[in-house]
């Protein structure tokens, strides 16, 4: 069976290769039944990569302990789902996960273009597969799957017993977000290929933008889920009280998520201005390889981190690959430049390309900032010798004000006209927003919140951007139902069903203020860790918490022992907490389950931390935390919004977009 | 292209703000990794600085407290006295034998006073087992 296994991979990597060669080599000797084939042959990867994950997952639930990896992330103890999901928990089969995904993308892109762009497509095949040969070189040589525990060689296991899968992985959130992540990271693949593609064949002006526009809003909601669901695993499962640590894997996730955000943005200026051509052709490649790096982090174990996989060789192979892809991006893109030049100028600072031209600025300083705090410690070391890292103050030092600013534009932008605003207008737009924000930081002072000045700009902002948006909704649907008599909801339906990304976008960022809310509400935390006896009293925020029981017990999976926490709330019972603390048995690695009490306004999160060192105490750390569960609320939001972008709008609008050849200095004002 | 002076002036003043927040934002809270062995042949110079200390926490030195944990790392035959007083938790994989990562100071007593603890346990992923330890439950 396990040779089967590696097989496949064997032979899936053989064609990869043959594939991405084969597609080139038809291109330049122009031989259709060549690239044909090549085409055909990404079709047989993925049908190959699909046969060794269904033995991979075969062997994993059927317990087959001989094989070294379904050993090393699986038990008999395990429930069936964490069984299925220990394919994406550890190394080599995360790897054959991205191996997959890739193939599977690749096979859609092949399907859904096959009688398209025939002289891009060759290209595109050939950097899927290039991308895909590199990832199955890891799994078929240095990290195969299918590896068999021979005896002698089990330096790594109690007498071949297998070892589980790491315990803080096996929570619902948590089988899930790898996938999602891994779809964000690959899905950026296509989009890369499809830009490289254009630059090689030479192709005017941005028709892979067009191609791969909704295939980017899909690549970056699945980056967007998965960094939301990790957020999430993080609150509920790490038990240490927050969602974003600003560990070097964190940090990997979130890097393609900025980038991808600018790229969004910025491909409006090329689409609807012929401007920034350069700069999306940098970002797409930037997303690309910042997905790559992440991947690599991960992986290789070059930042120490909390939850780095695993120290392991194959970093090399990253390195060189990252090398030679930017090495031969940078030069293909300065080869290129003349069929990039930009086809408008800008005319005003006051205007809606400046705020394209700020939100990127400001996004990729945030990435840049991001990417510098992570790689630091290797940054440092290799200058001064000295191995040196920065911590979360670093990071909340940059990205508050960062954040802000964006959050400041993200009410701006959507309102300023395009070329220029003239100031009648500016404040004809900003007016009511912008009251309506000092009258919120006003009263807040007023209530007596004027020692985090952050906290009380943040709020105020978030109220400016809700403002903008609820008008310019308010401002179209009324419009429309004037003219066709329907009541303000369905005129807002309608509205919004007539330009779809427009309106989606906004609701994407009220998704975003959301989540603002629920980041600033970090800032009036609350903690508490006490040592208690049953029946003894404690207090945190308005809660007063009794420990009233403690039980322990066994199961397959894990031993367990939990308190029972009574909550009161001036006076009112609020029902009873039940924190637990496991001892898996066959990692041998103990976890703790968080028990959290979720409302709008604010969690109470209580972990049992285990007994005092004389074994006659409970450790409890208790924490409030205000506005978190506005944050999960807000990732709805954007999911709902995106998936609005997605479809098709009712109503084709023609942007004005004047076809120039040439560069115009000055031209006649166009109606949008 | 007056307009292009103005956004030249408006871009550098905000990357000149940024840079200017990231060098303090580095000055305030670096941390220098360090071995114990490294520690020691710093001698007074150690206490100084803000540090990164790694090593295994040697099985039995776990005492939890009132006030905080202290425990020993060790790194082949060297030993330091941590005593970790922060206020987020310990880490689940912080136990017997496990590797830990230290930030802190060192006191003037040699005793290193650490404000955040990361763990790694060491029975999971390539590396040996420990003995399993209900004590720790």
């Amino acid at each position: 069976m396990e040779n089967i296994g590696a097989l496949a991979i064997l032979l899936a990597f053989c064609l990869a290769v043959y594939s991405a060669l084969c597609s080139v080599a038809g291109r330049l000797a122009k031989k259709p039944f060549l690239v044909v084939s090549a085409q055909r042959a990404v079709y047989a990867v993925f049908g190959l990569l699909t046969i060794a994950s269904g033995l991979l997952i075969y062997l994993l639930l059927t317990g087959n302990y001989y094989i070294a990896y379904v050993a090393a992330h699986s038990d008999p103890g395990m429930p069936t789902l964490y069984k299925f999901t220990a394919w994406w928990g550890g190394q080599e089969g995360s790897l054959l996960l991205w191996s997959w995904l890739l193939a599977g993308y690749s096979a859609v892109v092949m399907w859904t273009n096959r009688r398209r762009f025939r002289d891009m497509m060759p290209w595109v095949t050939f950097i899927l597969m290039a991308t895909e040969t590199f990832f199955l070189t890891l799994i078929t040589f240095p990290l195969s799957p299918f590896k068999i525990l021979i005896a002698g060689a089990k330096a790594n296991l109690v007498e071949g017993q297998p070892q589980g899968l790491n315990p803080l992985l096996q929570y619902p959130a948590m089988a899930i977000h790898p996938p999602m992540l891994y779809l964000g990271y690959v899905g950026f693949t296509v989009p890369f290929a499809f830009a490289i593609a254009a630059l090689i064949t030479k192709q005017p002006g941005d028709e892979w933008i067009h191609t791969t526009r909704r295939w980017t809003l899909i690549t970056w909601l699945f980056q967007s889920t998965g960094v939301t669901l990790g957020m999430g695993w993080a609150y509920a499962v790490l038990g240490w009280g927050g969602y974003w640590g600003w560990d070097p894997v964190e940090n990997a996730s979130l890097l393609p998520w900025i980038s991808g955000t600018a790229f969004l943005h910025s491909v409006m200026m090329q689409e609807k201005k012929g401007m920034m051509k350069v700069w999306n052709m940098v970002l797409v490649s930037g997303t690309f390889f910042l997905c790559i790096l992440g991947t690599f982090l991960t992986r290789s174990g070059i930042v120490s981190s909390v939850h780095a996989f695993a120290q392991s060789s194959i970093g090399n192979y990253f390195v060189v690959f990252l090398t030679v892809g930017i090495a031969a991006t940078i030069w293909i893109i300065l080869d290129r430049l003349k069929y990039l030049k930009s086809e408008a100028h800008l005319e005003s600072v006051v205007s809606r390309e400046s705020s394209f031209l700020f939100n990127n600025l400001i996004l990729l300083s945030s990435c840049f900032a991001v990417l510098w705090g992570t790689l630091f410690p290797v940054i440092s070391e290799a200058i001064t010798g000295d191995k040196i890292s920065v911590d979360k103050p670093f990071y909340d030092k940059i990205l508050i004000p960062v954040g802000l600013f964006l959050m400041f534009l993200t009410g701006v932008g959507p309102l300023i006209a395009w070329r220029r605003s003239s100031l009648e207008s500016l404040r004809r737009a900003f007016m009511w927003p912008s009251l309506a924000a000092l009258a919120l930081v006003a009263g807040l002072c007023f209530a007596g919140v004027y020692d985090h000045p952050y906290a009380l700009v943040s709020f105020g902002l978030c109220l400016f951007v809700t403002v903008t948006i609820a008008l310019e909704f308010w401002k179209g649907a009324t419009a429309i139902r004037a003219k066709n008599d329907m009541n303000l909801l369905r005129a807002a339906a309608e509205l919004t069903h007539r330009n779809t990304r427009r309106y989606g976008g906004y609701i994407v960022h009220m998704g975003v203020v959301l989540m603002f809310i629920g980041f600033t509400g970090s800032a009036f935390n609350k903690d508490r860790t006490v040592q208690v006896v049953p029946g003894e009293d404690f207090a945190i925020g308005h809660y007063n918490l009794r420990v009233t029981d403690l039980q322990d017990g066994d199961n397959d999976n894990y031993e367990w022992r939990t308190v029972a926490i009574a909550v009161r709330k001036a006076g009112e019972d609020l029902g009873i907490l039940h924190p637990e603390h496991r001892f898996y048995k066959s990692s041998n690695q103990p976890a703790s389950e968080v028990a959290i009490r979720r409302r709008l306004n604010e969690d109470l999160y209580v972990n049992f931390a285990g007994m005092s060192s004389d074994n006659t105490r409970i450790v409890i750390q208790a924490y409030v935390f205000p506005l978190v569960s506005w944050i999960w609320l807000g990732y709805y939001v954007l999911l709902a919004g995106t998936l609005i972008c997605l479809v098709p709008p009712k109503v084709r609008l023609a942007y004005a977009r004047t076809e120039v050849v040439g560069i115009v200095r000055k031209r006649e004002p166009v109606e949008k | 292209m007056r307009v292009y002076a103005k956004f030249a002036i408006l871009v550098v003043a905000i990357v000149g703000v940024l840079i200017w927040l990231a060098a303090g934002g580095i000055s305030e809270t670096k941390t220098y990794y360090k071995t114990i062995a490294e520690l020691n042949a710093m001698g007074g110079h150690a206490r100084a600085q803000h540090i990164r200390v790694g090593g295994d926490v040697e099985p039995g030195s776990i005492v939890r407290t009132a006030s905080g944990v202290s425990f020993t790392l060790k790194q082949d035959a060297l030993r330091l006295k941590v005593v970790y007083d922060g206020v987020d938790p310990l880490p689940d994989t912080f136990k017997d034998g496990s590797q830990a990562l230290a930030d802190g100071r060192l006191g003037e007593d040699g005793v290193f006073r650490a404000g955040k603890i990361q763990a790694k346990c060491a029975s999971k992923y390539e590396a040996k087992p420990v003995p399993r330890n209900s004590a720790s439950l």
